[in-house]
């Protein structure tokens, strides 16, 4: 603590400020224009000079505040030397002020209005017509160089924040200007479009193409995935036309990626859903809510036990998830509930449930940038979860030490300080090699494991089979880096390890997931800060869509069917009579329909005719099926399917919470109306279930059906919408004066004995393998511009960022087959045949290529599999499909 | 495996020439300029692939590589061509009407300033003073000084020159 005078008041300045942030935090305003809270200061702009007692000007920005300080910020020198710094600025500036997208809103004007401006002065030097082109290139945002103060705001934010550094100052003098590698448009440099540079850019060299202002604005969490972004949506005229990060949020502290900032517009699309839709003689026609709903409480009627099946949606509420998941079991008499968990993250479920005694990531996101070591493997936080991405960014500049592991080149390799691209599918043996190393070099923690692990004797005995020159020789990965990578993990003091569908979307997932658990409990990084076990999960509410239940085996709260007190208690809660038999997950599902066991539908804002693999399996259960209702925002390719079709209400228009990758459950809150006629989900549910004779559906709000979720599982117990207000809380929170739970597993694990559970695997190939009629292996994984595929698809600016699909591949591979950049090729499996155009890139290895999976036109999944799922959690192998690859 | 991808290349003509200044350097930011002076010393301009690359070795951001070279006259981003004109911008030409003089040049030739033809017949730059300020407004085209120029003649000089 200093005590500082600023013009003679005096001002006390916390730990490490500068003399700026100190009068700023007392309210004193100095003008500035270089300066940003988040960004490192630079001094550049010479308009915040102070004068300091016995040392003269300086720079305000860059003096530390220190004891005694006597600091003047209006002499007449000080007016001098910012007034000739203000005007240099203005001579070169488009000051058509009324026209600009910042009018009010600009730290240039701010300047001016503090410092004042005589424009005789420099009247005759004023440029008069704009000196540079716009550069319209992006989407989203707009580049005005004649209204840049060059303050390196946007130049530091791509390199501090962002991580992608596609701009820097170039030429010299007069020229000088922020520029992209050769002076390109943005959109062709690695700018990824995030807009966090066009939120800090004082002036409007740096706008949003979208400049409607909004009338009102709402604080909600981001709809595009688990990382759970708080961020306020600006509605006017009944559309959403504006979204900004909130900086109060302890999950993305005011960042957002280019979905949640710019991707907002699919709420407005023409396309949206707007009344129920009812198939006769093969075509959609409109319909009323009650003629649809009569259809369905008819039909349903007729499919009632374990001939139906549901599909709930992990881009619903948890309330829209609770409802459909009591619906299902009380009034449908079935299990057959399942979510797109499924298809990613269940192996993560059941591997950690198995090991921790919890599905859920131990730790918060907050804690990444307190970790000493990263170990990031199967995912692309960058892309996937852009700002997890900034996060481990932030690590690294901390001086973090970051391990990667991905067949794929991924951008965070840039920033690793070991990076190792393994075979697709080989992780077991990467892992139990790493654990083998640590064991033989001592490195692991005996205590830990001594106290609070069992089986350590059989792992140990497993790990045997592990040897370097198995590993090596298995997943291409060579031993050095093996050695190295453990090393790295096993020293630290607090190593956190990622991952995402590169662990789990395998015929041995939830071994994978149990590999990584082995690790954390090895050397007992785990229970502490910064440490743990975190899984990126994919889609908003995909770990609510678990936890509430929309999964075969267990009510909210992981509370299994198996369990006769659990069956009793939902008997009694939910007056009625409950089916014990096992459910089945949605991969099976499908597959029974093919076998005629499954005969009815009710799928959920999910989109399992271009999700789940081997695409033209699905579309023949889906024709098979006898009565298919669809409950969605768009005419999804699934809904194409159904003979009812539903419309159902975005994030924007309607209350509940999500439940992100932390276990943070956070409030969504209505913004604008629904368009025509479409309806909340758990509304719809719940109508269905009372026409159908179902009890306990007469909800008011969704804060009832929260409350009602707290009374079954006490992990929701003390959650209630008042407290949300206040901020997101972590599960399991027992009571209403429980905190929430950021860390999982301090003192003892979720286990039944309390003890965390080392898994002795065995290494299992994956189903596929490449041979010479498929020699390549296809992984696939997604895009930074796409959520799946009916939303993004739906935003025109995301389209023009990443408009079709590519496969990727090596040179190597492309030169063998006479393939280049760019061509047309087809790609074909055992299951299917796709054409798409190529992208030759080292960021393959040879012998592997690469596909997302978000573009109709061409369904990536008529090529996967679905051979051999995960046995533990029923997971298709997506990751290793063997492929050939053709010119045509 | 990391190192097999880094050294195989999707084979851009000047890639191995590149790689081969690099190995001479430490991988550090303080070799940038050398490493690009040897570029251009070897591949007569930077190539944005090269510049990428150099990026790359070095651990730099590429956007920071071109900010660096295009803080210096003597680099260049495009092929100089077979023949260089260098418009004299002095005071007596500036007087003698060179704009007009550069105006035309670029009009007949197609290019902007620090740019070359397609086909790499001619490059274009302007110098503040080519000492011969009598014959003003002139220029050198090819080594040659072309004298007291008007656009009438500059069209003459570049007759049959395909943009």
């Amino acid at each position: 603590m200093a005590t500082i005078s600023i013009d003679g008041t005096r001002v006390e300045a916390t730990e490490n400020r500068t003399v700026l942030q100190a009068a700023l935090d007392a309210g004193i305003y100095i003008p500035h224009l270089c300066h940003h809270p988040d960004l490192k200061p630079v001094g550049m702009c010479r308009l915040c000079v102070v004068e300091l007692e016995g040392r003269g000007i300086v720079a305000s920005c860059e003096a530390a505040a220190q004891d005694g300080m006597k600091v003047l910020t209006d002499t007449p020198q000080v007016q001098k030397v910012r007034q000739v710094a203000l005007e240099l600025l203005l001579t070169n500036h488009d000051s058509n002020c009324l026209a600009c997208a910042k009018n009010n809103d600009c730290g240039l004007q701010k300047v001016a209005a503090f410092i004042g401006v005589d424009e005789a002065r420099f009247k005759q030097l004023r440029m008069l017509t704009p000196q540079y082109a716009i550069d319209d290139s992006n989407p989203f945002f707009r580049r005005d160089p004649n209204k840049c103060v060059l303050c390196g705001i946007c130049v530091r934010t791509c390199a501090e924040i962002q991580g992608s550094a596609a701009i820097d100052y170039a030429f010299r003098g007069f020229a000088t200007a922020i520029s992209t590698l050769g002076n390109k448009p943005i959109a062709e440099s690695k700018c990824q479009s995030c807009g966090e540079c066009v939120v800090r850019c004082p002036t409007g060299a740096l706008a949003p193409k979208e400049t409607r202002k909004p009338s009102k604005e709402v604080l909600t969490t981001c709809t595009f995935c688990g990382v759970g972004c708080q961020l306020y949506l600006g509605a006017r005229g009944g559309e959403i036309v504006s979204a900004r990060g909130d900086r109060e949020s302890p999950v993305n502290r005011g960042h957002l990626c280019v979905k949640g900032r710019f991707g907002y517009s699919f709420i407005n699309s023409p396309e949206r859903l707007k009344t129920p839709l009812i198939k006769k003689d093969g075509k959609f026609v409109a319909a009323t809510w009650d003629e649809a709903l009569d259809l369905i409480t008819r039909k349903f009627a007729e499919y009632k036990g374990d001939q139906f099946a549901v599909m709930g949606s992990s881009r619903c509420t948890n309330e829209d998830n609770y409802v459909l998941m009591k619906f299902t079991r009380a009034v449908m008499g079935t299990n057959n509930v399942d979510n797109c968990a499924r298809l990613c993250h269940a192996p993560t479920v059941t591997g950690l449930g198995a090991s921790f005694g919890a599905g859920g990531g131990t730790n918060t996101i907050a804690e990444i940038p307190g970790a000493d070591c990263l170990f990031i493997i199967g995912c692309n936080p960058t892309h996937a979860h852009p700002v997890v991405g900034m996060r481990i960014r932030a690590a690294v500049g901390n001086g973090a030490k970051l391990i990667v592991a991905d067949p794929r080149r991924i951008e965070l390799g840039d920033n690793a300080t070991l990076s190792m691209t393994q075979k697709p599918g080989t992780d077991v043996a990467l892992l139990m090699g790493m654990a083998r190393v640590i064991y033989s070099e001592g490195l692991h923690n005996p205590q830990f494991i001594e106290e609070r692990c069992d089986g350590f004797k059989e792992f140990v005995k497993a790990m045997e089979p592990f040897t370097l020159d198995f590993v090596e020789e298995t997943t291409g990965v060579p031993r050095e880096q093996v050695v190295e990578a453990a090393r790295l993990y096993a020293k630290s003091d607090r190593a956190l390890i990622l991952w995402a569908l590169g662990i789990t979307e395998h015929s041995h997932g939830t071994d994978n997931v149990m590999a990584l658990a082995n690790l954390a409990m090895l050397t007992g990084n785990i229970g502490r800060p910064s440490c743990g076990a975190m899984p990126l999960r994919g889609q908003n509410n995909v770990q609510g869509a678990c936890d509430l239940g929309v999964i075969p085996n267990a009510f909210h709260g992981y509370q299994k069917i198996a369990d006769p007190a659990a069956i009793e208690k939902f008997e009694k809660a939910w007056d009625c009579k409950l089916s014990t038999s096992p459910g089945l997950g949605m991969v099976e599902q499908l597959q029974q329909t093919l076998t005629g066991k499954i005969k009815a539908y009710y799928l959920v804002g999910i989109d399992p005719a271009y999700s789940v693999s081997d695409a033209n399996q699905v579309w023949e259960a889906l024709r098979q099926a006898e009565f298919v209702v669809a409950q969605d925002i768009f005419l999804s390719g699934t809904a194409e399917f159904a003979d009812v079709v539903l419309p159902a209400t975005s994030f924007a228009e309607k209350d509940g919470t999500f439940t992100n990758l932390e276990r943070r459950l956070q409030r969504i809150r209505k913004v604008i109306e629904p368009p025509g006629e479409a309806k909340a989900d758990w509304w719809i549910t719940c109508e269905i279930a009372r026409r159908m004779g179902g009890k306990g559906f007469d909800y008011n709000d969704p804060s009832e059906i929260l409350d009602e979720m707290g009374r079954l599982s006490s992990w929701f117990t003390g959650i209630n919408f008042e407290r949300l207000d206040a901020g997101g809380i972590q599960w399991p929170c027992p009571s209403t004066d429980h905190p929430g739970t950021p860390i999982l597993h301090t003192e003892r694990f979720a286990t039944a004995n309390g003890k965390g559970q080392l898994a002795p695997l065995v290494y299992r190939p994956p189903v596929d393998s490449a041979d010479a009629e498929y020699p390549i292996i296809l992984t696939t994984g997604r895009s930074l511009y796409h959520f799946h595929l009916a939303m993004t698809s739906k935003v025109p600016g995301l389209m023009a960022l990443h408009p079709e699909e590519l496969v990727w591949m090596h040179p190597k591979d492309a030169r063998r087959l006479g393939i280049a950049d760019g061509d047309k090729v087809k790609v074909s499996s055992e299951q299917g045949e796709v054409d798409v155009r190529a992208k030759v890139t080292k960021d393959m290895r040879p012998g592997t290529a690469y596909m997302t999976f978000h573009f109709y036109e061409t369904p990536t999944n008529v090529l996967t599999h679905q051979k051999s799922l995960d046995p533990v959690s029923k997971t298709p192998e997506y990751k290793v499909t063997a492929i050939r690859i053709e010119r045509v | 495996m990391a190192v097999e991808i880094a050294a195989t290349g999707s084979g851009a003509p000047s890639e191995s020439q590149v790689g081969a200044i690099l190995a001479k350097h430490p991988a550090e930011r303080s070799a940038l300029i050398p490493i690009l002076q040897e570029v251009q010393a070897k591949l007569g301009y930077l190539p944005e692939e090269a510049m990428c690359q150099v990026a790359e070795a070095l651990g730099v951001p590429e956007a920071n590589v071109y900010g660096v070279a295009s803080f210096y006259a003597q680099f260049r981003f495009a092929p100089i061509g077979r023949k260089q004109v260098h418009v004299c911008r002095g005071t007596a030409c500036h007087v003698g009407g060179a704009p007009k003089i550069l105006a035309e040049v670029k009009e007949r030739l197609g290019i902007g300033e620090g740019e070359s033809t397609p086909d790499r017949e001619y490059s274009l730059e302007t110098v503040a003073c080519i000492g011969c300020c009598a014959l003003a407004p002139c220029a050198v085209v090819d080594g040659k000084v072309e004298a007291k120029l008007t656009p009438k003649k500059v069209r003459e000089l570049f007759q049959g020159v395909q943009r």
